[in-house]
């Protein structure tokens, strides 16, 4: 536990990383200009009390930012403030509706997925705590550092704001803009003429989504059992470390708890299951412990380079969640960019339906002026039935179907040319995701073998420690 | 110090006793007059010694006959156990007789299915009338000859047998691993008993190794059978010995302690090979997972291949370890835990000659008025004792020392294995890292 309070203490000093903006002319006279840092240094339990009135415990985190406005690159301490997880999740719900064709970086997971059995997935736990702070922090910067997004007010307010900022975000009136959920899931099916680099783009990603949670998963596995193999070489650590020793009283036990922990769970062995040798008085000099000694010597040393090598492993796979983090962001960063698959969906099936209305006008308006009805129609039998309409009554309709008509052209064209806007925007700001992701994920791949490498020459470090004591037997 | 108290306990000596006593003498003499003459090659000195003769031609077979272990079985000759013996070599214990355990054949029968062994001898003994052998045993033969060795020299620590039926019945008797795991420890069994010096002079192991029809031999010997088992039983059960010489009362207990713990990491290695074969289940289906990926992707392609590439190598390198502790590791845990059984009936049989003495000498006490002198019966008694507690003693010093050197080898072994598994899980990982590299700043 001690350790962790530690680690938790080194990583904050440095999380903080610095960002700045592109100064884009077009932005001269943004006031959110200027270079800051950003980082989220705390996290916090809290209680109070929620909208019911429920009593309810939460963790807060603490978001620091300093403006960097010296060349020697002095920063000074504009703000800080403590956000919840759900104010987070308020935020990209908010950037998600304004900014339908950006890919919007995804916050961490709610709850722990996908971990190795022996790590805790309690929301309150430490360790998964610790890794959430991480991931909001890296959240942020992640909004900052993309050229659209970082320019948001309500992200500033959230940065700088406390009190009230729940509310000015309300009145942006975003909630309005949200669609709901069926049409949505109508669109998907409509969509008469899809694009096909979307279509594409929308298979990658339930692809990529699937691959992830499946690397995710196994990798989960491969952790416990990793874990086991080095757990279990604890074992020969306690079995060596009192090889000298007669069965009396401890041994036994010792050697009945290696053995419970053999058949049932795999037990982690504590310091007080250890066999001290001081503990043992001058009078179990026995003539064969005698002989053994020779090799018992070599054994007990040998024995303490096995508590090493099972100890190792919790710091290998605690380094091996980091990664499983980095790839949990582009399984979550799967589901942003469906989304931005299914706004442009959304966008198509919207104009498909103004250009099929329109169509129908335009085919309703030549019946009427020439007097034919091509198709059979509710309208058709009607006149056949109840006779024609009067030349003026006629005329009129006309005109008023020329205005809709006009009026829909008109909408069709705006329609028309805000899909090519959002496909143009949607499109960089994809391939501007696809060159993140790619650099991204090779780093991540980097330090995955970094780490692999180190394991393996703790590994060979160990075992070479151990085989020079077994040399002395 | 061996030789010092086997020429003490000599000239005390008659009887049916003498000849294995010479034998054990020769065969100390054989390996001073080895030392010498590898020390001093050629030296007119070493005709000096009557044994001589059949050193010289020793030191010219050697090079011939010298490694003719697991010629069938090139696999072997880098086991562990292969190793052991090698480094027994290498103690100056020069050998005149070399068995080897090869070539298992399976026999199908219309009663029984059965495996034999081919069992080969090269020697330079006058006992062997031709300088090689081959013949063909089954396991029942290992079994009578163990037990031909345990009555006919009942004071000697005879090697343990593999078990004639492995964990529980699960495994397959006639499997490919099976057999050639029970190979190696009738292998190394044979290679026990030869490298004996008493052990290796018996005749019913010169008949099993050559005799040609070895079933003969067995129906001949039944008659004497009976008769040592009578002469072994008549001894008393429950009596206490007044003073049982301290370093076997002190072996009673080691051995118990030292059964127990072998058995432990005997479970413990099982237990880690279980592991490691569950993780390597999950490797092989971590690996193609970065195989599909890659499959999606463009410029990722590269690296999600190397990586799923490398857990490839990783996986195969985990199940060479796991092949190795299974093959090479157990084995040996086993055989000294079958080795303190028969230290514990070796001690058992000592302990009832020692029992006898006590109570002849008992008896004798309560006549001493009668008879002021010891007869000379309850002497044999006490010899046949003393000769008993030199025989084990020299047999547990040697016990002890190649117990410790087994267990130096497998240790280091083990050791290694596991290093060769890092070492070849890191030359993949690093091997991959330029690839990520270079990718990055290329672009």
């Amino acid at each position: 536990m001690q350790d962790r309070k530690i680690a938790a203490e080194v990583a904050k000093s440095v999380a903080v990383a610095l960002y700045t903006y592109p100064s884009d002319p077009m932005t001269e006279n943004n006031f959110w200009l200027k270079k800051i840092e950003i980082s989220v240094s705390e996290a916090e339990k809290r209680t109070g009390r929620n909208a019911v009135n429920m009593q309810e415990t939460y963790t807060a985190y603490l978001i620091e930012t300093r403006s960097v406005e010296h060349a020697d690159g002095q920063s000074v301490l504009t703000d800080s403030l403590w956000r919840r997880y759900s104010e987070f999740e308020l935020l990209r719900n908010y950037l998600l509706v304004c900014y339908p064709h950006i890919v919007v970086p995804p916050l961490p997971e709610k709850r722990a997925e996908f971990v190795w059995h022996k790590l805790s997935a309690d929301n309150m736990d430490p360790d998964f705590v610790e890794r959430r702070r991480i991931g909001l922090e890296n959240f942020l910067l992640r909004v900052a550092s993309h050229p659209i997004l970082c320019r948001d007010k309500i992200f500033y307010l959230f940065l700088t704001q406390e009190g009230n900022w729940k509310e000015t975000v309300n009145e942006t009136g975003f909630q309005l803009k949200a669609d709901s959920r069926l049409k949505a899931l109508n669109a998907t099916f409509r969509v008469k003429n899809p694009d096909k680099r979307f279509t594409d783009l929308k298979h990658y990603s339930d692809e990529l989504q699937s691959v992830i949670s499946h690397l995710l998963r196994v990798r989960a596995r491969v952790a416990d059992r990793l874990y086991g193999v080095y757990k279990v070489h604890g074992n020969y650590g306690r079995v060596f470390s009192f090889w000298l020793f007669p069965m009396r009283g401890n041994c036994c036990e010792s050697i009945q708890d290696i053995e419970a922990s053999l058949t049932v769970e795999l037990k982690i062995l504590t310091e007080e299951d250890f066999w001290h040798p001081s503990e043992i008085g001058e009078n179990n000099g026995i003539e064969w412990s005698a002989i053994e000694k020779e090799m018992g010597d070599g054994l007990q040393s040998a024995g303490h380079h096995m508590d090493v090598y099972a100890s190792s492993i919790d710091d290998i796979l605690e380094d091996e969640e980091h990664y499983a983090d980095q790839l949990k962001e582009y399984l979550f960063y799967a589901e942003a960019l469906r989304a931005v698959c299914r706004k442009h969906e959304l966008m198509q099936y919207d104009l498909e339906m103004a250009a099929q209305d329109l169509a129908s006008k335009k085919q309703q308006c030549e019946e009427l002026a020439t007097g034919t009805v091509r198709t059979f129609s509710l309208k058709g039998m009607t006149t056949k039935l109840f006779g024609q309409e009067t030349p003026e009554q006629r005329e009129a309709r006309i005109k008023v179907l020329e205005e809709q008509i006009s009026e829909g052209e008109q909408q069709l064209k705006s329609k028309n040319l805000e899909g090519r806007e959002f496909v143009k925007n949607a499109w960089a700001d994809i391939e501007r995701f696809k060159e993140q992701k790619n650099h991204d994920l090779k780093e991540a791949l980097i330090s995955y073998a970094v780490m692999q490498i180190s394991m393996c020459k703790k590994g060979i470090q160990v075992w070479t420690n151990a085989k020079e004591c077994f040399s002395k037997m | 110090m061996e030789e010092g108290l086997v020429q003490g306990t000599v000239t005390e000596l008659n009887g049916p006793r003498i000849n294995q006593v010479i034998c054990q003498e020769r065969a100390s003499q054989i390996r001073m007059v080895c030392v010498h003459t590898h020390h001093l090659k050629g030296d007119p000195v070493a005709d000096e010694t009557p044994w001589s003769k059949d050193q010289v031609e020793t030191d010219l077979i050697l090079p011939n006959g010298g490694t003719p272990a697991g010629t069938s079985s090139p696999a072997s000759s880098s086991s562990l156990l292969n190793r052991l013996q090698l480094d027994d070599d290498i103690d100056g214990e020069t050998r005149d007789l070399f068995v080897t355990v090869d070539d298992p054949k399976k026999h199908v029968c219309t009663m029984e299915t059965y495996i034999t062994y081919r069992i080969t001898t090269k020697s330079t003994r006058v006992e062997f009338d031709l300088p090689e052998y081959s013949v063909r045993r089954r396991y029942q033969d290992f079994d009578w000859l163990r037990s031909k060795l345990e009555e006919s020299q009942p004071t000697h620590l005879i090697p343990p047998l593999p078990e004639k039926f492995v964990v529980k019945g699960v495994v397959d008797r006639f499997s490919e691993e099976f057999v050639e795991t029970r190979r190696k420890a009738l292998d190394k069994f044979l290679k026990r008993i030869t490298d004996h010096p008493v052990l290796s002079f018996n005749e019913h192991f010169n008949v099993f190794l050559t005799a040609k029809d070895l079933n003969a031999y067995r129906k001949q010997g039944i008659a004497l059978l009976t008769r040592v088992g009578e002469s072994v039983k008549h001894v008393t059960g429950g009596y206490k010995l007044r003073s049982r010489p301290l370093e076997f009362a002190a072996v009673g207990e080691y051995l118990d302690t030292f059964a127990l713990k072998l058995g432990t990491i005997d479970r413990i290695a099982q237990r880690i090979i279980k592991e490691e074969i569950e993780y390597l289940v999950e490797l092989r289906e971590y690996g193609p997972v970065y195989s599909t990926w890659s499959a999606l992707e463009g410029e990722l392609a590269e690296p999600l291949e190397g990586v799923s590439a490398c857990i490839g190598s990783c996986s195969t390198a985990l199940e060479e370890l796991t092949d190795d502790m299974t093959e090479d590791f157990l084995p040996v845990l086993r055989e000294y835990i079958l080795y303190s059984d028969s230290m514990k009936s070796v001690l058992k049989k000592r302990d009832q000659v020692q029992a006898e003495y006590e109570a002849k000498l008992e008896a004798v006490a309560l006549r001493k008025e009668d008879r002021p002198k010891v007869p000379a019966d309850v002497e044999k008694c006490q010899d046949r004792m003393e000769c008993f507690n030199a025989d084990l003693k020299a047999d547990m010093e040697r016990w002890q020392n190649s117990k410790r050197q087994d267990f130096r080898q497998l240790l280091m072994g083990l050791a290694d294995k596991n290093i060769q598994y890092y070492e070849k899980c890191l030359m993949a990982w690093e091997s991959i890292i330029p690839l990520l590299q270079e990718k990055q700043e290329a672009k």
